[in-house]
C-alpha cells in the first residue's frame, strides 16, 4: 500500500491539462461553422458588450480538474430568457456549436469546450424571483449560485433539497442539467423528484414554458423531466420551482471508526434501523482518504488512533430530544454488536461542520496530490469496496499510484479515486475499460451521479440498453437536428 | 507531586454557531429551540484538567454546571471527555438566564467549601455574556491566587507556572497551590467525545443541588434593560479617483 506521504509533491497544472481532443485523438470538430466578427457583433447587440468576453477565457475553458480543456474564443452570458432564445436562434441558423455552463464544476468535462464550441453562460441569470413561505416553493433563475438559493430560502425557514461540496460555485440550473445527486440523496430522494416546473430554451431558439407550482399535475407528458439530466445537449435550462424541505432544527453528527467494510454496511443497517426518518446522510470513507485530507489539508481526524473505514452519519430532525434518544440508542447497539471499534458524537455545530469537512474535503485534497482518475458508479452494496480492492490489486505495480474508495453509501454510490504522479495513459489501459466492466457485470451504473460529459459519454453502452441509446439519440435528433447544443458529450460519438 | 484534585467549572450556552436571535421584548436573546452546547472556553477547562489527569498530576476531577435541567447534557460530555463525577446546581428553566457571575463565584466558593479542590479551573468567559468575572471574583471570596486568561498551565511542587494571555503579549506568572485560573482558547485543542466514552460517562454519578440547599442568594444584582441588534451595516461609496476621495473624506470631517 503506496502511503499518501510519498506522492505528495504538488504537480504542475500543466501537466495535467489533456485538451479534450488529445484526450480522444480520434474525436473529430463536427462540421460546424466558425465564428466571425459579424457573430460576436450580434451576440454583442443580443447581450450587451457586457455580456461578451474575448479574451482570458482559461477558466470558461478548463474544468475544474484541471483535466480537460478547449479552445473557445468567444463567452456569451445573457440575462433573460429573450436574450437566451435570440442567441441560440442565431447558432442555430449559423450552425454555431454551443455549450451551455453553469459554474463550471463538473467532473466529467461536460461543461467545457472541445474544440471552438461557444460557451453560452448562465452567470447573470441569477435572480430569486419568488419564495412562497406557506407552500415551501422557491422560483428561480438557472445562473442562481447553490449557496445563495440556500441562504435566501434559510431565511424564511427551508432548506435546498440538494447539497454537495460545490454549493459555492455551482449553479442550480447546472445541478438540475446534470441531475447533481450530492450528499442528501438519502434523505430528500433525487432532485428531480422536488421539480415542480421547469423554462427551457430549444436550440433553435423557441422557448419551452414549463413553469409551474404545482405539486401535483398528471396533464400529459412530463418533458421537464427530459431535460433534468440532459447535461445541455437537448436546451438551455433557464428558469426553475423548486419544492422546498424544512430547515431541520436538530442537526447531529456521528463517525464510526471500522476494522472492514463487512462492518461498516452492519453499522449502516443499524443505523438505519434506528434512526429511520431522522437520516440525513449516509457516507463512508477508507483510511487513505483520511490520511489524504489529514497529510494534505491539515484536517484532523477526531478519532485517536486511524481506522481502515469510517462511516459518517448525520441526522436532521425537528425536535432535539427526539432526535437524542434515537442516537444514543443507535449508538449503544452499534457498540454492543461491535460493527464499530470507536466513534465520536459531535457535541458543537463546529464539531459537526468539521466532521462532514473530512468527507467533503477529500475530493481537493486528492486534486493537489497528481492526476485523478475519477470513478463514480452504482453498486449493489456489498460489492462496493471489492472494485476498489481488485483496481489496488491491478495498480500495484504502477510507481507512485494509489487507490481510494469513499462514497454515499446510504444510495450505494462509491466515488473510487485512482491517483498517479502524472497523467499517464498506461495506468488509463489498466483502469479502463476494467472498471466500466466490472460495474457492467454487477448491473451497476458507471455514473451514478456525475453524468456521461466527454469523459465517459462512449461508454454508455456498459450502463444502458441499445434500444435505449437508440431512443435517446432519436430524441436528440427531435429536440437538436443541428446538433449544435453541447456536441461530443452525453451520447456516444465513438463506440 | 500528584494526585491533585480539580474542580471544573462549565456552561450550557447557546452554540456559538448559531445566528442569535434577539426576543421580541428586547430583554434577551431566543432561545427556545436553539442549539446550545458548552461554552467554548469551558471545553479548553476541561481539556485542561483532563491533560493534568493523563500526566498523573491530577488524581480527581469533578465537573459543576449551574444551570436548568438541560446542563446535565453539558455535565455528560464533560463527563465523556474524561471527568469523573458531576455535581449540577439546579436553577428553575427561565430564571437561569440571569445567572449572574456574582450567584456563580457563591455557588462555586460554596462547592469549593464541600468539595475542597486544590485546583479551580473554570472558563475564561461564557460567551453569552462575556462577563470574564467568575473566576475573579471567586478567587477574591476564597481568597486564593489567580491566573487569568491562561494559555499555558504547568504543575510543579505545590504550584503552577502559567503564561497569561494580555494586551501587551504574554505574562509568565507563578502561582501557589490551591488557586483558581480560567482557561483561553489558546490554552489546548479540546478532545472530542468519543462514544465509548459517553456511553460509559453515562454511569458517572451527577450529585443534584440547588442554590437553597447551598445557602447562597442567587438574587441577581444587575438588571438588563435593552438588548438590541447592532446597527445594520451602512452601504460604502464607490469613488472613481483619489481627488474625490480626499474630498469625501474632508466632507464628512475625517481629513
Amino acid at each position: 500500500m503506496i502511503p499518501v506521504r510519498q506522492c505528495l509533491k504538488l504537480t504542475p497544472l500543466c501537466s495535467q491539462i489533456r485538451h479534450g481532443s488529445r484526450m480522444f485523438p480520434q474525436l473529430k470538430r463536427g462540421s460546424f461553422n466558425r465564428i466571425t466578427d459579424e457573430d460576436v457583433n450580434l451576440f454583442a447587440g443580443i447581450v450587451g458588450q457586457n455580456g461578451i468576453k474575448t479574451e482570458e477565457l482559461d477558466h470558461y475553458n478548463t474544468d475544474w480538474l484541471n483535466t480537460v480543456s478547449g479552445f473557445t474564443e468567444l463567452v456569451v452570458s445573457p440575462k433573460s430568457v429573450e436574450e437566451v432564445a435570440a442567441v441560440l436562434r442565431h447558432c442555430n441558423g449559423r450552425r454555431l456549436a454551443v455549450v451551455p455552463q453553469g459554474g463550471n464544476t463538473g467532473l466529467v468535462g461536460g461543461s467545457n469546450p472541445v474544440f471552438d464550441e461557444i460557451v453560452l453562460s448562465l452567470e447573470r441569470l441569477n435572480n430569486i424571483s419568488h419564495i412562497d413561505p406557506y407552500a415551501g416553493i422557491v422560483e428561480c433563475e438557472a445562473g442562481v449560485i447553490l449557496q445563495n438559493l440556500s441562504d435566501k430560502v434559510g431565511e424564511h425557514g427551508y432548506t435546498v433539497p440538494l447539497d454537495l461540496g460545490a454549493r459555492g460555485s455551482c449553479f442550480i440550473g447546472g445541478n438540475l442539467a446534470t441531475h447533481a445527486g450530492g450528499l442528501r440523496v438519502v434523505r430528500y430522494g433525487q432532485l428531480r423528484g422536488s421539480v415542480l416546473g421547469m423554462r427551457v430554451v430549444l436550440p433553435d431558439g423557441q422557448i419551452l414554458d414549463g413553469r409551474s407550482n404545482m405539486r401535483k399535475d398528471n396533464t400529459g407528458y412530463d418533458i421537464k423531466q427530459l431535460f433534468i439530466g440532459s447535461e445541455g445537449t437537448l436546451g438551455v435550462i433557464t428558469d426553475v420551482s423548486l419544492l422546498l424541505p424544512q430547515t431541520p432544527v436538530s442537526v447531529n453528527m456521528a463517525l464510526f471508526g471500522c476494522d472492514s467494510f463487512d462492518d461498516v454496511i452492519k453499522c449502516y443497517r443499524l443505523s438505519r434501523q434506528c434512526l429511520g426518518e431522522i437520516v440525513s446522510a449516509c457516507e463512508f470513507m477508507d483510511s487513505l482518504c483520511m490520511t489524504s485530507v489529514n497529510d494534505i489539508l491539515g484536517l484532523a481526524s477526531p478519532l485517536e488512533d486511524s481506522h481502515p473505514f469510517y462511516y459518517l452519519v448525520e441526522t436532521s430532525g425537528m425536535n432535539m430530544d427526539h432526535d437524542m434518544e434515537k442516537l444514543e440508542t443507535c449508538i449503544e447497539k452499534v457498540f454492543e454488536s461491535g460493527c464499530a471499534t470507536d466513534g465520536v458524537m459531535a457535541a458543537s455545530k463546529d464539531q459537526a461542520r468539521h466532521m462532514m469537512s473530512l468527507r467533503e474535503n477529500i475530493a481537493p485534497a486528492l486534486k493537489a496530490v497528481g492526476f485523478n482518475y475519477k470513478y463514480d458508479v452504482s453498486l449493489p452494496i456489498q460489492h462496493m469496496y471489492s472494485l476498489v480492492e481488485k483496481i489496488r490489486n491491478k495498480m500495484r505495480k504502477t510507481e507512485g499510484a494509489f487507490s481510494v474508495g469513499y462514497g454515499h453509501l446510504g444510495d450505494n454510490n462509491l466515488h473510487l479515486n485512482i491517483i498517479t504522479p502524472q497523467y499517464c495513459t498506461q495506468a488509463l489501459s489498466l483502469i479502463e475499460p476494467f472498471v466500466y466492466e466490472e460495474v457492467s457485470r454487477l448491473k451497476g451504473s458507471i455514473s451514478a451521479e456525475h453524468g456521461m460529459g466527454l469523459k465517459k459519454a462512449n461508454y454508455l453502452r456498459y450502463s444502458k440498453d441499445p434500444s435505449m441509446i437508440a431512443m435517446m439519440r432519436s430524441l436528440k435528433d427531435v429536440f437538436d437536428p443541428n446538433g449544435i447544443m453541447n456536441p461530443y458529450k452525453l451520447l456516444p460519438w465513438n463506440d | 507531586m500528584s494526585g491533585l484534585r480539580v474542580l471544573v467549572g462549565c456552561k450550557r450556552v447557546i452554540d456559538y454557531a448559531v445566528k442569535i436571535r434577539v426576543r421580541p421584548d428586547s430583554l434577551g436573546v431566543v432561545t427556545d429551540g436553539v442549539k446550545h452546547s458548552m461554552n467554548p472556553f469551558d471545553e479548553n477547562a476541561i481539556e485542561e484538567a483532563v491533560r493534568m489527569k493523563q500526566k498523573k498530576v491530577v488524581k480527581e476531577i469533578v465537573v459543576a454546571s449551574c444551570g436548568p435541567s438541560q446542563s446535565q447534557e453539558t455535565i455528560r460530555t464533560a463527563l465523556a471527555m474524561g471527568a469523573d463525577r458531576g455535581i449540577h446546581v439546579e436553577v428553575p428553566a427561565g430564571t437561569d438566564a440571569n445567572l449572574q457571575p456574582l450567584a456563580v463565584a457563591k455557588i462555586f466558593s460554596k462547592l469549593v467549601e464541600k468539595e475542597k479542590p486544590d485546583l479551580v479551573i473554570l472558563g475564561k468567559q461564557a460567551i453569552d455574556d462575556d462577563a470574564n468575572q467568575t473566576t475573579q471574583l471567586l478567587a477574591g471570596m476564597l481568597d486564593w491566587p489567580q491566573g487569568t486568561m491562561a494559555s499555558v498551565v504547568n504543575a510543579s511542587d505545590g504550584s503552577l507556572t502559567i503564561t497569561r494571555e494580555i494586551d501587551g503579549g504574554l505574562e509568565d506568572i507563578s502561582v501557589s497551590l490551591p488557586a483558581v485560573i480560567s482557561a483561553d482558547l489558546r490554552l489546548n485543542e479540546p478532545r472530542y467525545a468519543t462514544l465509548p466514552n459517553i456511553m460509559k460517562a453515562k454511569k458517572k454519578k451527577i450529585e443534584k443541588m440547588t442554590p437553597d440547599k447551598l445557602g447562597v442568594d442567587i438574587t441577581p444584582r444587575l438588571k438588563i434593560l435593552n438588548v438590541v441588534d447592532p446597527p445594520v451595516r451602512q452601504a460604502g461609496d464607490k469613488v472613481p479617483d483619489v481627488t474625490t476621495l480626499v474630498e469625501k473624506l474632508k466632507e464628512k470631517g475625517h481629513l
